[in-house]
Parts: structure tokens; C-alpha cells; sequence
């Protein structure tokens, strides 16, 4: 903090420079929690770390631009296809490469999906070439003043769907037979296939949910971020990360964390260096894992019983 | 032993040599990483990390301080360890997930951090002339001479990981991997035993790093990336972690399959990834696990 200081002082807009670098932050930091919760989904289910949800992301964006650019689709026709596209690529890869396994350890699943994520990213280096794409904007590209700060359209388009998914996940869990078994595997998965849950089902559904999510957080950003084959292994990382610093398993500090790592990296970029960007979240939550090991909001007593 | 002696007489081809080089650079490293995570039971994605710190120290100190490779060689360990300690108190109180993830943050911040320090470092760059390793008047710079110096480091790394699995330290670290509960009731100093550990897989790294400075002579962070890390931990999985010998059976066929795929052009991603998905999904204790099978198969026939 010392260091802000005479930044600050030197600068009258000061106030609306660092709502602009919040706000910034929230946006990106969006990203980061939908691709959390889409870690969370699986982890709680499987207690698999799905290293391959960040091509998740990058299939749904990649999609997208498919969709709207050669097919002239109208967005909102391109939108759910390409849902439903990385959705399917989502169950296929839980079908040929997790449902085979018999009692796999941590580690080796952990090799199964980076080899599943190294695959994808081939894939799509095939499908897409190297190129970086972008797609249009949701609606028009004017910015909104807020307060002092501007904000393009895209990312209010980004916080809506985003605070959309997670009411609807939200629902979905408490209210729907399907979320109920869902939690009940995570509470226990043995004790869920005593009272008749089918596990290997809700895996499945499982590995769909968070290709869903993916695809949508790949398709939302792509307009501001654009997209290439390669971008996956990022938003992963970042992911992974937030879902770690919200405690594993815990879809809502999955979402704080997310936008706590998105805001304290663009503060960072735009006050210190962009240089260290990428290492000051990764900063944050090493300081935060050694202070509480099991996260901001996970249960000490439950990672302790998880045997991975 | 006799493979290694005899290799290089039969294949003279430079090339080849160079890959056989590399190889044994990789087993340094991923004979201390299946002490870490075979034995002892602790994941790290972030090896590449100490593999930098020995490969910049090394670098560094004999381009900038122009001393000769021997001291700065052990600087880099020593400066290694010293990191790791430091690292290893805080991060191995963390378990599974949470483990990974600190030790891959690590990783990725000690990555940023030879990007951003460009005086030091030279940044995204990286810096060259880095002086061959000379012993008297010897300068290791044939193939053959640095296929000569790696090996022989790792038959010394390798005989003393394993008469280390066999001692008392061993038997203490296998019992953390059971369960670190039981181990610590059993009057086990289990966090002692792992932070150990961590540090010594940390100065095989380094020394590692080092040869690998002094044999490139060029260094720059593209090297030490996540995805690097990623590799070694693939090569002691895919070999079988639960062995020292799996490590270096997975480092071997590792380093060798992107060269048979260098002919498939840009096919090599697909069919890199397909071959490790269906090695762990049919061999899930990896390649060594299947040789087992098959010997205890042989075994009871």
C-alpha cells in the first residue's frame, strides 16, 4: 500500500482510474469464477480435478466464432448450438476417457484429463488453425458511463449471464431431483449409491454441467478477450486457482475468489506492473493457503477426510 | 549399467546422442520427484522451478561473476535448497489439490518473475554465452563428453536415491504415503521427513539445471514453463510412480516419443495425447506396474 501512495496523490482522476481497474477486474474476474465453479461441479461429483475445463472455455468461443462468422448465424441462434456443442464434447470425454477406469488414483486421473486437455487443444489447432479470433459485440460497442469510469455494454452482457448461471445453478441444486443427487454425491458418494443414486450417471451429468458452463464463459468473453487454440491453459490455471481460494467444493467462494483474483490483477497491472500481472494472484493465494491451508471458505475438517 | 556404457559406442550419430543427453538431464530430475511423490506421497507441479533456479544461478554467476562452473554449480544447490526449505515449510502442510495448486503457483511465479527481471535475467529473451564445463584442461563440449558426465551423475543420483528408499528414511517416507496419520501416531516426524524430501528431489533438479545451463549455453524462461512441469510429473506417472526405476522407464520413453513423431509434422499433438490417455487408462500404475504384472503372470506359470 505504501507504494500506491504517491501514485495516487499524483493523479487527480485517481478515484475513477481505480473504479476503471475495478471494474476491469470484475469483468475478467467473472471469467475466472464461472471456470471455478465449472471445477467445482466436477470436484464435488468425482473429486477429479478436470484439467481440461479450460478448453472447455476455449471450445465455446471457438464455436461461436464458427457459428457466426462462416454460418451467418444470428447470435442468439449460435449461442445455445454452441452450448450444446462443447456440452457433447464434454460428455464424450467423460465417456472414453473417465467412465472406462476402474478405481483410478488422483494422479492418474489428473494425467487423463491434461492428456484430454492436450488433445482438445490439438484438436483445435486442426479444426481452427492458429489464428486468433474475435466475434462480434453482444450489442453495441458504445461505452456506458458509470460514475467516473466506462464500461462497455459487453461487460454488463457478461455480468448478467454470469449472475444468471449462478442463480439458475443455485436452483438447480436445492430444488431439482437431479441437483439434490448431485449434492448428495458430493456429501457421500457411497451412501448416494445406497439410497439408489446411479454415481456413474451423475458423473456424466456432471462432466455435461461443466462444459456448458465453460462454453458460455468462453462465448461472453470472447468479444472482449478474443480467442485462439492456445488460450484454454490460462483461464484454467486462473480457474483452478480461484476454485482453490474459495475452498474446493464450495460453489459461492468459488465465485468471490474469482472476482477477488480478477480485481486484485488489474489493480496491480494498471498501479504497479503488468509485468507481475500473473504472479500477484498467484501471490494472494499462496499467502492466503498458508495462512488458512483449506482455503477461504473450505472446511479444514472436510479436505482432511478427502483422501486426495 | 551395461546399456549405458555400451550405447554410445554403438551410436555414434551425434544427434542421437544429444536426445540420450536431454534424457538423462529429465532422470535427475524425475528420479527426485518419484522420491516426492512415489515414495513420500506429495505432488509437485512446480519443478521446473528449481531446475530454473539451478540452470539462472549457475548461468548467472559464471557469465556476470565469471566464476568457473564447479563453485557456481554448488551455489545453485545450495541456493536451491535454501528455496526449497523455505518453500517446503509453508506448502507441504498442504494436501492433495491444495498442494498442487501451491506448488504449480510457485512454479508460475517464479516463471513471471525470470520474464519480468530483465536486467537480471534478460528477461523473455534470456541470455547466452554461458561458459562449457572444463575440467583442467578437459572441456566438456563433445555429445559424447556431456553423455559421458550426465549418465555418470545419474548412476550416482539413482544408487543413492536408492539406498536411500532401502534405509530408514525410506521406510518412514513409504509410511507418510500409506497414511500420514498412522505415521505421525507411529511417532513418525512426518513434516521433518517431507520437507527433506522435497529439498533433496529440489537439488537434483538444480543440478540438472545447471548441466543443462552449461550444455545449451543459452537459457531463457521458455524452457522452465508450466508446461514443463507438467512433463516431468507425466514422465514419473507414466512410468510408475511407486518405483524409482518407472521414473526413468517414463523419462526414456517420454523423451523419446516426440522425436518418433517429429515425422507426423503437426499430427505429434494428437497423437502425443492420445498415447498418454491410453497408457494411464489401461495401465494406470503405469508402464513399470504393467512390468510387474507381467513377471508375477510369468511367475505363477
Amino acid at each position: 500500500m505504501i507504494g500506491l501512495a504517491p501514485i495516487l496523490e499524483s493523479q487527480e482522476m485517481s478515484a475513477s482510474i481505480i473504479l476503471q481497474l475495478i471494474l476491469s477486474g470484475v469483468t475478467i474476474g467473472s471469467i475466472y469464477a464461472m471456470v471455478a465453479l465449472g471445477f467445482n461441479i466436477i470436484y464435488n461429483s468425482t473429486s477429479i480435478i478436470n484439467f481440461a475445463q479450460g478448453e472447455f472455455v476455449m471450445l465455446g468461443g471457438m464455436f461461436m466464432v464458427s457459428l457466426v462468422g462462416p454460418l451467418n448465424l444470428p447470435m442468439w441462434v449460435a449461442f445455445p448450438i454452441a452450448v450444446l456443442a462443447v456440452t457433447l464434447i464434454g460428455t464424450a470425454f467423460e465417456r472414453l476417457c473417465i467412465h472406462p477406469l476402474k478405481m483410478p488414483s488422483v494422479l492418474s486421473l489428473i494425467i487423463i484429463t491434461i492428456a484430454g486437455s492436450i488433445l482438445l487443444k490439438g484438436g483445435a489447432m486442426f479444426a481452427w488453425g492458429k489464428e486468433t479470433f474475435s466475434l462480434p459485440h453482444f450489442s453495441t460497442e458504445k461505452p456506458i458511463l458509470l460514475l467516473e469510469a466506462t464500461i462497455l455494454p459487453q461487460t454488463v452482457w457478461i455480468l448478467g449471464i454470469i449472475g444468471m448461471v449462478v442463480l439458475l445453478l443455485a436452483l438447480f441444486f436445492r430444488f431439482t431431483i437431479v441437483g439434490k443427487a448431485m449434492r448428495a454425491c458430493a456429501a457421500n458418494r457411497p451412501a448416494a449409491s445406497l439410497v439408489g443414486i446411479n454415481v456413474k450417471r451423475i458423473v456424466l451429468l456432471s462432466f455435461a454441467l461443466s462444459a456448458a458452463i465453460g462454453a458460455i464463459a468462453g462465448i461472453i468473453i470472447t468479444p472482449i478477450s478474443l480467442m485462439d487454440y492456445e488460450r484454454g491453459a490460462i483461464l484454467g490455471l486462473k480457474g483452478f486457482g480461484a476454485a482453490v481460494l474459495g475452498g474446493l467444493g464450495n460453489p459461492m467462494g468459488a465465485v468471490v475468489a474469482g472476482f477477488l483474483i480478477g480485481i486484485v490483477e488489474s489493480l496491480c497491472a494498471g498501479l504497479i506492473s503488468s509485468h507481475y500481472k500473473d504472479a500477484v494472484g498467484l501471490v494472494v493465494l499462496l499467502m492466503v493457503l498458508f495462512i488458512k491451508p483449506s482455503g477461504l471458505f473450505g472446511s479444514a475438517q472436510v479436505s482432511k477426510l478427502k483422501k486426495f | 549399467m551395461l546399456v549405458l556404457v555400451a550405447l554410445p559406442m554403438v551410436m555414434r550419430n551425434p544427434y542421437y546422442l544429444g536426445i540420450m543427453v536431454f534424457m538423462g538431464i529429465y532422470s535427475l530430475i524425475t528420479i527426485g520427484l518419484s522420491l516426492l511423490m512415489g515414495y513420500a506421497g506429495q505432488i509437485s507441479l512446480g519443478h521446473a522451478a528449481f531446475f530454473a533456479t539451478g540452470a539462472y544461478t549457475s548461468g548467472i554467476l559464471t557469465t556476470k561473476a565469471h566464476l568457473s562452473p564447479l563453485p557456481a554449480f554448488l551455489a545453485a544447490i545450495v541456493l536451491t535448497a535454501c528455496i526449497a526449505f523455505l518453500i517446503g515449510i509453508p506448502t507441504l502442510r498442504l494436501k492433495g489439490h491444495y498442494l498442487a495448486m501451491a506448488t504449480l503457483g510457485f512454479g508460475q511465479i517464479v516463471y513471471v518473475a525470470l520474464n519480468a527481471s530483465v536486467d537480471f535475467t534478460g528477461g523473455p529473451s534470456g541470455f547466452g554465452e554461458i561458459p562449457r564445463i572444463a575440467l583442467g584442461n578437459l572441456v566438456v563440449e563433445s555429445q559424447l563428453a556431456r553423455y559421458c558426465l550426465v549418465w555418470a551423475l545419474v548412476v550416482i543420483v539413482l544408487l543413492f536415491s536408492l539406498n536411500l528408499i532401502h534405509s530408514r528414511v525410506g521406510r518412514a517416507l513409504r509410511s507418510i504415503h500409506s497414511s500420514e496419520l498412522a505415521a505421525n501416531a507411529m511417532g513418525v516426524n512426518t513434516s521433518k521427513y517431507k520437507i527433506q524430501v522435497f529439498v533433496l528431489s529440489a537439488i537434483y533438479a538444480s543440478i540438472a539445471g545447471s548441466l543443462y545451463a552449461h550444455f545449451v549455453t543459452f537459457i531463457s524462461p521458455g524452457s522452465f514453463d508450466l508446461e514443463f512441469s507438467i512433463l516431468l510429473v507425466t514422465m514419473v506417472v507414466v512410468g510408475g510412480m511407486a518405483n524409482v526405476w518407472g521414473a526413468l522407464l517414463g523419462t526414456v520413453l517420454l523423451t523419446l516419443l516426440p522425436e518418433f513423431l517429429r515425422g507426423f509434422k503437426d499430427y505429434d499433438i494428437l497423437i502425443y495425447g492420445s498415447t498418454l490417455l491410453l497408457i494411464m487408462i489401461f495401465m494406470p500404475e503405469g508402464l513399470f506396474g504393467l512390468v510387474k504384472k507381467l513377471r508375477s503372470v510369468r511367475g505363477r506359470m
